[in-house]
């Protein structure tokens, strides 16, 4: 069925779809309508689960691993500051190893405040221990969220679906709503071999000394990697059902390419439409949308990048004192490659800039031939710095 | 022993990594006790997230699951959710903090809880400042205290936070102090609290030889002392609003307390007067608000 609605609307009829149990949560702009709606549908009877409405994100996350341990399906959103007061908790969430799947409205962190996009709430997350995804469309957000459970149980290991603020979570936009008898065989209810059960007791979360420590966290690490295959894996069986592919990387006109221009999030979309303008021009430009984020999909970005001698990123984020997160993130896969790319890292759109074809041609001409009004800091170049 | 008769399986077994004379020990044997097998323990940070064993060693043999610091009313409500969305509406979920993890980190979590009137039961057990991590104050100690952070160069001025004031005031169907002192008061206001609904709040007063620098047999009767001297009294208040007396035994001066203790040395050297009123004005208006309530 269609429907045109809001990218938070979309992730409200996902969290339905996949039969969620328990959903906590603390409203923040701009994740507001997502639980309001889910509070809704629940008041309305359209979904057996408990709703509550906690004081904090802190406890929001406490609660959904609480929750989950008890052998429910769990659920929160936030965004920017509401995320980083949860930091604590998200450690926790995936030390324990509950697969509670949030959605994150990528907003730009205080001071000074603004409620507009930006990636540095969620990139700065990234050794959490979060699987990451950052959606394209409206659509994106509601099939993630089904994958993510799939995934994420299978793994045991949570998993955060990002959003552009405004961009993303305030346009609507056509989606295709799956059938409730498709998901449900997709996505079948929550069975964990191990919970917290009055006639099976189990402790949790004890002390432990050193050696077992390692260990523990080697395993964990283990299977944080497998969450790239996994995702293709349950991407691939979505698409058999539901006929729509979600995969890890995006790539567009890559094959023959020579500079590719790597984004996450919506701004991927007018990437592609600078490839196709810079194509006119002769400039053999290819881009790449990099979904996955944690674990980074080593497998799908060297696939696409192979014969590619200079990218050229845009971050929405910056780690400050170093670089784009993205670009760093980069950097280290990259060096692994043992060739000579070129890497021109942009810091764009930050606070919640647009960043369109016209944002983009001229960036990539200053990457590619030297000239243009990106102003320098460090290895990074930044766009629309007020002089 | 007799309470182990007939059981199943022993909840709490031998091999804790308590301290000689743990007054936390005592209190948890005693709630397991008075709760029985269908409990699930939450516990933050603190004492008893070390001293129930390092693992895969475990004194407790039911359910626990050991959370952050400040989660813990949070996390205990999140348990009962999930278990409710599943159709299990008897297990007791017991949050288990310390007065750290009560008064000062976890008020916040504990104030969203009780507001909501989430289902849980959470015990404090109290040994008045961060135990475990060393003697520092927390908002549960009491003013002229000696610790690591009020040095006797600087003790403890302010009071001792009123948390039992403080749920009531959330008007919760169940608020209560006990203490290991007084076992069977203290067992029968813990099945009291089983068997309500909603948040169910008890401050339950546990003795630490190690931090308050008694010897390790005095516990039980430090603890009692407590109680008779009219430092910790033992009552129940109900919907925030009745407020009810439980049953005291005769009254003792504060002296008597406080010098088994090495942490008031200073204040019973100096101070210990001043001391007696302030418990003396305490007592009056706590049974001020017993006789209002009746």
């Amino acid at each position: 069925m269609k429907k045109v609605v809001m990218g938070t609307e979309a992730a409200a009829l996902a969290v339905k779809l996949a039969r969620v149990q328990v959903i906590s949560a603390y409203p923040i702009t701009p994740q507001t309508v997502i639980v309001e709606n889910l509070s809704d549908i629940i008041g309305r009877g359209e979904l057996n689960a408990k709703y509550m409405p906690v004081e904090s994100e802190h406890s929001a996350m406490a609660s959904c691993i609480g929750a989950s341990l008890a052998g429910a399906r769990a659920f929160t959103a936030s965004s920017s500051q509401g995320l980083v007061y949860m930091h604590e908790m998200l450690h926790y969430a995936a030390g324990a190893r509950v697969p509670v799947v949030m959605v994150n409205c990528n907003r730009a962190l205080a001071p000074p405040w603004n409620l507009y996009c930006d990636h540095t709430d969620s990139l700065a997350q990234r050794d959490t221990g979060w699987g990451q995804y950052y959606c394209a469309d409206a659509q994106d957000v509601l099939d993630a969220i089904l994958i993510a459970y799939n995934v994420a149980e299978q793994a045991l290991l949570p998993v955060m679906i990002n959003m552009d603020a405004f961009y993303l979570t305030h346009t609507s936009e056509p989606v295709d709503v799956p059938d409730q008898k498709a998901v449900d065989i997709f996505l079948p209810s929550y069975q964990p071999s191990s919970k917290l059960d009055v006639d099976d007791p189990k402790t949790f979360g004890n002390v432990c000394g050193a050696d077992l420590f390692t260990s523990i966290k080697y395993k964990r690490h283990c299977d944080t990697l497998s969450l790239e295959k996994l995702w293709d894996r349950a991407a691939v069986r979505f698409c058999g059902y539901f006929s729509r592919l979600h995969p890890t990387v995006e790539a567009y006109q890559t094959e023959d390419a020579d500079v590719c221009i790597i984004g996450i999030g919506t701004a991927t979309g007018a990437m592609r439409l600078a490839v196709d303008r810079l194509r006119e021009e002769g400039l053999k430009v290819g881009s790449l949308r990099l979904a996955m984020i944690r674990p980074f999909p080593r497998g799908g970005f060297e696939k696409a990048t192979a014969n590619v001698g200079h990218v050229i990123v845009i971050d929405r984020d910056v780690s400050f004192g170093a670089e784009g997160i993205v670009a760093q993130e980069l950097k280290a896969i990259l060096f692994d490659r043992h060739e000579d790319v070129r890497l021109t890292g942009f810091v764009a759109g930050v606070g919640g800039n647009d960043i369109s074809v016209e944002t983009i041609v001229p960036l990539v001409r200053q990457a590619i031939f030297g000239d243009g009004t990106a102003a320098e800091a460090g290895s990074t170049l930044w766009a629309e710095v007020l002089p | 022993m007799s309470e182990h008769a007939g059981r199943k399986r022993d909840l709490f077994t031998p091999g804790h990594y308590g301290c000689p004379g743990c007054g936390a020990t005592l209190a948890m044997q005693q709630t397991l006790w008075a709760l029985g097998e269908d409990t699930i323990v939450v516990m933050p940070a603190g004492c008893w997230s070390t001293l129930i064993g390092i693992y895969p060693y475990t004194c407790l043999t039911v359910p626990v699951i050991s959370v952050a610091f400040a989660s813990t009313a949070a996390v205990a409500a999140g348990v009962k959710a999930g278990l409710s969305i599943q159709g299990n509406d008897h297990t007791t979920v017991l949050a288990w903090a310390g007065d750290g993890g009560t008064f000062d980190i976890g008020l916040q979590a504990l104030s969203g809880a009780a507001e909501r009137n989430d289902d849980i039961l959470f015990i404090c057990y109290d040994n008045e400042g961060y135990m475990n991590t060393g003697i520092q104050r927390s908002s549960a100690t009491p003013a002229g205290a000696w610790t690591t952070t009020t040095p006797n160069s600087a003790l403890k001025g302010q009071k001792k936070k009123d948390i039992v004031g403080i749920m009531a005031a959330h008007a919760i169907p169940y608020a209560a102090t006990a203490s290991i002192g007084a076992p069977e008061d203290l067992k029968g206001k813990v099945k009291k609290a089983k068997d309500m609904k909603g948040t169910r709040f008890i401050h339950l007063f546990a003795p630490c030889p190690t931090g308050w620098r008694h010897a390790p047999e005095l516990t039980v009767e430090v603890a009692r002392q407590a109680v008779k001297s009219r430092i910790f009294p033992l009552y129940e208040v109900f919907d925030g609003e009745i407020w009810q007396l439980s049953p005291m035994p005769d009254k003792i001066g504060v002296d008597a307390y406080l010098k088994h203790q090495h942490r008031f040395k200073k204040t019973l050297d100096s101070d210990y007067l001043h001391f007696q009123t302030r418990v003396d004005e305490d007592w009056q208006r706590l049974l001020n608000k017993c006789q209002s309530g009746d």
